[in-house]
């Protein structure tokens, strides 16, 4: 299992959907994307990461350093995570207090920064 | 007793591999289902940090993760023989550094977006999913040791005193 991603626009936000497995191997590719739409001038991101397999401290930090990326631009990094197991390493890292988590793309995206 | 080891190049894309070892090896010994998802992430974290390691000072020596199924208990021992790795700032513990100021306000040495978790949140992560680990760090390299308990009678043969990945398969 690689990591695909697929992005789009709704409203004035970008979505970049995630499934498979982020750690130290394909966290990188999830990094050059974020790093990509913040030069495309794309400040306003949320991850759907109601697909995603697998997640490690690696993957943690690409979301950081995302998180400050669009930080630098006034912007905003929202997630979108129902599965207990995902959220389960942002409960011990404490990172819940740092990242808006949605239950649906629907509520990220409207959700006012 | 039954052990399996698995030796690999420092490599990340390894990692997935350790992983999906250790959670089918996990399986079979009667770990619950429950406690798989901690195996898969901590396996993970531990295998992530040892090839870290080696690639800073080792890069071709491989790294060894050794796994055995055993009295009640199934155990995984990440093994890195990086001589020259920085001593890890955390050890392994159920005291998860505080990411919340770190990562939104504090600058972070040369590149701050690309590193922006402190070092030892590996170990961190591990002590804090783990109840039963031990790390052993020397000039030599070092040891995670993680170790789960196994379900009474475990393991997919049902066979309680005979750990299930020893067993050969029932059309041997």
């Amino acid at each position: 299992m690689d990591l695909s991603l697929e992005t789009r626009t709704e409203g004035d936000k970008t979505v970049v959907a995630v499934a498979g497995e982020i750690d130290v191997y394909t966290a990188p590719k999830l990094r050059e994307q974020i790093v990509q739409l913040v030069e495309d001038g794309k400040y306003h991101l949320v991850i759907d990461m109601e697909q995603v397999e697998f997640l490690d401290s690696t993957g943690l930090g690409v979301l950081v350093g995302g998180l400050k990326r669009v930080r630098a631009h006034d912007g905003s990094l929202h997630l979108v995570c129902t599965q207990e197991r995902i959220l389960k390493i942002f409960r011990i890292t404490g990172l819940t207090k740092v990242f808006p988590l949605h239950g649906s793309v629907a509520d990220a995206v409207a959700a006012q920064d | 007793m039954a052990t399996v080891e698995l030796r690999f190049t420092a490599l990340p894309e390894h990692v997935r591999t350790a992983r999906l070892v250790a959670v089918s090896l996990a399986r079979s010994a009667g770990v619950d289902d429950e406690t798989l998802d901690e195996v898969r992430l901590a396996v993970g974290e531990a295998a992530t940090r040892a090839v870290g390691r080696h690639r800073s000072s080792c890069p071709h020596e491989p790294v060894l993760i050794r796994l055995t199924d055993g009295d009640g208990r199934f155990v995984a021992e990440v093994v890195d023989v990086a001589p020259g790795a920085p001593a890890d700032h955390a050890q392994a513990t159920d005291a998860v550094p505080d990411l919340t100021d770190h990562a939104v306000a504090e600058p972070f040495g040369i590149d701050p977006l690309d590193e922006p978790l402190p070092d030892g949140i590996d170990l961190a992560v591990i002590g804090s999913l783990v109840d039963d680990v031990s790390v052993r760090t020397d000039g030599a390299g070092s040891v995670v040791r993680m170790a789960w308990p196994v379900e009474s009678g475990g393991g997919s043969t049902g066979a309680a005193a005979q750990p299930a990945f020893g067993t050969p398969p029932p059309s041997a």
